[in-house]
C-alpha cells in the first residue's frame, strides 16, 4: 500500500471507533482535514451543552494518527508514546475540524502539533502536541 | 461532601453524561478526591479490528471523566463545576485484546480556582499500567 490516500482510507475503515465518535477525513491536494460532525452522544456536559473533553483528545489523537498514516508507507498505524492537549475553550455541539502539523519525522519517533476548531481556522478550541512511535517497515 | 453526596456525584456522572452513557462507563469506587471507573471492553469501541484492543480515545475519555469525578469530590463544602484545563497522557503499552480498561484518578490539591489530578489505567495490575495521566482542571465555585 504505497498510496498514501489509500493508507488514510484503510486507517479509518479499519476502526470501530473511528465509526463509534462519527469521525471522517477529506483530501484538499497534499493537505488532510479530519472531520467530526456533531452527534448528540458525543455531549460531556448536558448543561453548556459541550464536547467530552474525552472525545476532544480522542478526536486530535486520532487526526495525528490519520496524518501519520498518510506519511508512512506502512499499513500499520503508529502508536501514541505521550500527548498533551490544551482546552482552550469549550467544544459546542457543532462540526469539529481539525488539521495536524508533523514538526519532525525520524525513523522511529514523531512529533506532531494539532489545532481543532468549529467555526474559525483561526480560534481553535483544543490542541494537541504529542510523540508517535513508528512501526517502520512492513 | 458526605459518602452519599460522593455516591450521588459517581451516579450522575455515570448516568446523566451522554458520552460516559455512550461508552458504558460504570463505577466503582469513589471516595473524596478519589475516583475508579471502568468502560467494559466493546467490539465497536476498538481501533483496528484485526486486533480487538480498545482504542486510546476511550483510555482518554476515562481518564478524563475519572478524574473529573476526583476534582468534583475533593472540595468539603457546595458542589463546584469543573471543565479540563489541560491533560497530559503517557502510554506504556496496549490494553490486552478484549479487555477492558480501568481508571483510578487522584485530586492531590484543590485551589479555589484551580484542581491537579493524577490518574492511571490499566486492564488487569494496576502495578502494570497501560496509561499515566496529570491534569489541570479549571473548579468554577458558586459566586
Amino acid at each position: 500500500m504505497s498510496d498514501p490516500a489509500a493508507r488514510l482510507a484503510a486507517f479509518l475503515a479499519n476502526s470501530p471507533y473511528v465509526k463509534f465518535l462519527g469521525l471522517r477525513a477529506e483530501m484538499a491536494g497534499d493537505e488532510m482535514t479530519a472531520i467530526l460532525p456533531f452527534a448528540p452522544h458525543l455531549i460531556g456536559n448536558v448543561q453548556l451543552p459541550a464536547l467530552h473533553g474525552g472525545v476532544i483528545g480522542a478526536f486530535l489523537e486520532m487526526t495525528a494518527l490519520a496524518q501519520l498514516s498518510l506519511m508512512q508507507e506502512t499499513p500499520r498505524a503508529a502508536k501514541t508514546i505521550d500527548m498533551t492537549i490544551d482546552y482552550l475553550r469549550p467544544g459546542r455541539p457543532l462540526t469539529s475540524y481539525a488539521r495536524a502539523d508533523v514538526r519532525k519525522i525520524g525513523r522511529t519517533i514523531a512529533s506532531v502539533h494539532v489545532e481543532a476548531w468549529q467555526e474559525a481556522q483561526s480560534n481553535p478550541y483544543a490542541a494537541l502536541r504529542g510523540h508517535f512511535l513508528l512501526s517502520g517497515e512492513g | 461532601m458526605t459518602n452519599s453526596e460522593h455516591q450521588a456525584r459517581a451516579t450522575q456522572m455515570t448516568q446523566e453524561v451522554p458520552h460516559a452513557l455512550a461508552l458504558g462507563m460504570t463505577l466503582l469506587s469513589v471516595e473524596a478526591g478519589r475516583g475508579v471507573m471502568s468502560v467494559p471492553w466493546r467490539a465497536d469501541l476498538v481501533s483496528d479490528l484485526r486486533v480487538g484492543v480498545i482504542a486510546g480515545g476511550v483510555v482518554t475519555a476515562l481518564l478524563d471523566h475519572c478524574a473529573g469525578l476526583a476534582v468534583s469530590t475533593a472540595g468539603d463544602g457546595m458542589a463546584f463545576g469543573t471543565a479540563t484545563l489541560d491533560l497530559r497522557i503517557d502510554y506504556m503499552r496496549p490494553a490486552a485484546p478484549r479487555s477492558g480498561v480501568i481508571a483510578e484518578a487522584y485530586c492531590y490539591r484543590l485551589t479555589r480556582t484551580i484542581a491537579f489530578v493524577r490518574a492511571q489505567a490499566y486492564d488487569l495490575d494496576p502495578d502494570d499500567p497501560i496509561a499515566t495521566a496529570q491534569a489541570a482542571f479549571i473548579v468554577r465555585r458558586p459566586e
